[in-house]
């Protein structure tokens, strides 16, 4: 029993559930089915961006890059459907996957083969990208008048009275559970974060794993690319600008650590969907748009400091045991 | 046997090899470049004023070689600038001395500065992700305290350091920048000061065993280029003469790209602040030779990303190859 309330996942959802009753206290409006199934819509692509950071961060590493990748797929594919605006939605989407991919595979080959440290490449192709857009697109936005209905259509089904973009989140929470659960793949990522030395002795390629994770991340920009677009229905230069600290945010709070090897898939999308509420309970509350970006900072420090605190207190047991 | 010199012997052909001749040899053909491209490029005036696009960030970038060298980071800087900024216009509001408005701002930056490197050293977290974090926390609070309004109002010191010149000639700025740089390369490359903080680069733990303070030193750094943001603060509040909370924003990538560029290594331990000074002019000419010749910013934009990632690639790559080679 004690073993479960001192789990961080029960903790942090333990916490979700505080603050979804206090707010309701102060604003009974906010805890409406209707008003709760809007707050996961507004959160589904944190969480699968999220999700895909983690693989990221799991061996060390970080994307700073998928806010651009995302801005650049998007971009890209809205500038084709104006064109060729009788192309069936699934192509879109599939497009999109790819342009995110080859990003993100760059991104590895640059970590990888040319040994740019993660940083110094995430923060170029940061730049790279993002500017890109403006390449592509001359600075131009692209309305929502200007893109087809099929291709704005797919965001607005709903399947028990949820949203497309919830269900998609759920089937890439899945995906990445049995992905980084039950899988060769996924444990060997785990490795490589906690021990990068020990890994590389028992023989696994470090240098294949970083460019699958990056082309994951990037797979998951591309996808969040397209419905990014769909569901605000406007591409622009601007869309999703920082929207990468907002992400790695959430990795943070739900108890990835940055110094790899280290969290749980459920932490991951608890940690978004923790972020995600305070970002929209903060105007149900009365507290001002200006103040959001304070809080999630003070929310990223706590988190953090908590994090450490329990993971230098296990390392202590450890060595009382030995 | 043989004695081992203290120094390696002098070789003309060993300078041909350094970092800093390279970095040295990429400017040289940018102003050559950028002469031959637009007449307007050596004029003494255009020149002169072209420094205004870089001096600010080229100040951080001194403290910002530090931390680096130390092996942290610190991406908050420029929320740093945002928070001092509104508190150089909140004070001059309020009518103090200009002395008092000036020390106020400098001390919220330092202050600003100390809670990074308190957090990082109290909690051993990696800077990273601390400020990561006060880079929302610093910019948050401009924002929840400026809102949407801004601040126009600043004392008259203020828009002379930002926009003025020495003499007529000389902008304030820049001037700081110079003598700055000085007093940054003799401490880094000739007190003990600065081979305690390459050897905190180079590896911590032992820094540590051979008696260096390194917390203290983390947190004298953080606080120093906190310091430093708030310096640059006001010679750019003095020069846009208005304040919002969204001021430098981005600044931090541009500021760490400056002392990458310059051969400092990333993961620390490695570098020259003349190598940082020879890149920070290459990227300022660089976006002043593209916009004589009316490149988009954005233009500038991409050709710093790869220029970022190509100059660390390509020497690795080369040696990966050469390695395989033999």
């Amino acid at each position: 029993m004690k073993k479960i309330l001192l789990n961080r996942d029960f903790i942090l959802f333990s916490i979700i559930l505080i603050i979804l009753i206090a707010v309701g206290f102060a604003n009974p409006l906010f805890v409406t089915p209707k008003s709760i199934s809007d707050v996961l819509t507004d959160t589904s692509i944190l969480i699968i961006l999220a999700l895909s950071q983690m693989i990221v961060i799991l061996i060390r590493a970080i994307d700073l890059s998928v806010a651009s990748n995302l801005a650049l797929s998007g971009m890209l594919i809205s500038l084709l459907s104006t064109v060729h605006p009788e192309l069936p939605v699934y192509y879109f989407i599939a497009l999109s996957c790819v342009i995110g991919t080859i990003l993100g595979v760059l991104n590895g080959i640059s970590i990888a083969i040319l040994k740019v440290p993660f940083i110094v490449t995430t923060l170029g192709t940061l730049s790279i990208y993002r500017g890109l857009i403006y390449f592509v697109s001359d600075g131009k936005q692209v309305y929502s008048n200007e893109f087809s209905e099929d291709f704005l259509a797919l965001i607005h089904v709903k399947f028990l009275s949820l949203s497309f973009l919830f269900w998609l989140a759920v089937l890439v929470f899945i995906v990445i559970y049995i992905l980084l659960n039950h899988t060769r793949f996924g444990r060997n990522l785990y490795s490589l974060g906690g021990n990068p030395d020990a890994a590389k002795y028992i023989g696994i390629n470090e240098n294949k794993y970083i460019i699958m994770a990056y082309s994951l991340s990037g797979f998951f920009a591309g996808l969040c690319g397209y419905l990014w677009v769909a569901r605000y229905s406007v591409a622009s230069t601007q869309i999703a600008i920082g929207f990468e600290l907002t992400v790695i945010s959430a990795c943070v709070v739900g108890g990835i650590s940055v110094m790899g090897g280290v969290g749980t898939v459920l932490g991951c999308v608890l940690g978004a969907l923790l972020i995600g509420l305070i970002r929209n309970a903060l105007p149900a509350v009365d507290i001002s748009q200006f103040w959001q970006l304070a809080i999630s900072g003070a929310i990223i420090l706590l988190a953090i400091i908590i994090n450490t605190k329990t993971e230098q207190r296990k390392e202590k047991t450890i060595m009382v045991e030995n | 046997m043989s004695i081992i010199p203290d120094k390696p012997p002098f070789k003309l052909l060993d300078i041909l090899y350094k970092k800093e001749f390279i970095l040295f040899v990429v400017l040289v053909s940018i102003l050559i470049i950028n002469s031959n491209i637009s007449p307007y490029f050596l004029d003494l005036y255009n020149l002169i004023d072209s420094t205004f696009l870089f001096s600010e960030k080229a100040i951080i970038a001194l403290t910002m070689t530090f931390v680096i060298i130390a092996r942290q980071i610190d991406l908050s800087v420029a929320s740093i600038i945002a928070v001092s900024s509104v508190v150089l216009g909140y004070t001059t509001s309020l009518g103090y001395d200009t002395w008092l408005v000036l020390l106020l701002t400098l001390l919220s930056g330092a202050l600003c500065g100390a809670f990074n490197g308190a957090i990082i050293t109290k909690f051993a977290i990696p800077s990273i992700i601390v400020t990561i974090g006060t880079m929302s926390l610093f910019r948050g609070l401009a924002y929840s305290f400026l809102e949407d309004s801004y601040y126009n109002k600043f004392p008259k010191l203020v828009g002379k350091l930002g926009g003025g010149y020495l003499y007529g000639y000389i902008p304030y700025a820049f001037l700081t920048f110079i003598l700055l740089a000085f007093v940054f390369a003799f401490i880094l490359h000739k007190t003990s000061v600065g081979k305690k903080i390459y050897s905190i680069g180079n590896n911590p733990d032992a820094a540590q065993y051979t008696g260096i303070a390194v917390d203290k030193y983390t947190f004298v750094l953080f606080t120093l280029n906190g310091l430093f943001s708030a310096i640059a603060a006001i010679f750019l509040s003095g020069r846009l003469s208005s304040v919002r909370p969204n001021i430098a924003f981005g600044w931090e990538l541009e500021i760490i790209t400056m002392v990458v560029l310059g051969g400092v290594y990333i993961y620390g331990g490695s570098g020259s602040i003349l190598g940082v000074v020879i890149s920070i002019f290459i990227l300022g000419m660089l976006s002043f030779g593209l916009g004589l010749l009316n490149v988009p910013g954005v233009g500038i934009i991409i050709f710093t990303g790869l220029l970022l990632i190509l100059s660390i690639g390509f020497p690795s790559f080369v040696r990966t190859l050469r390695r395989k080679n033999e």
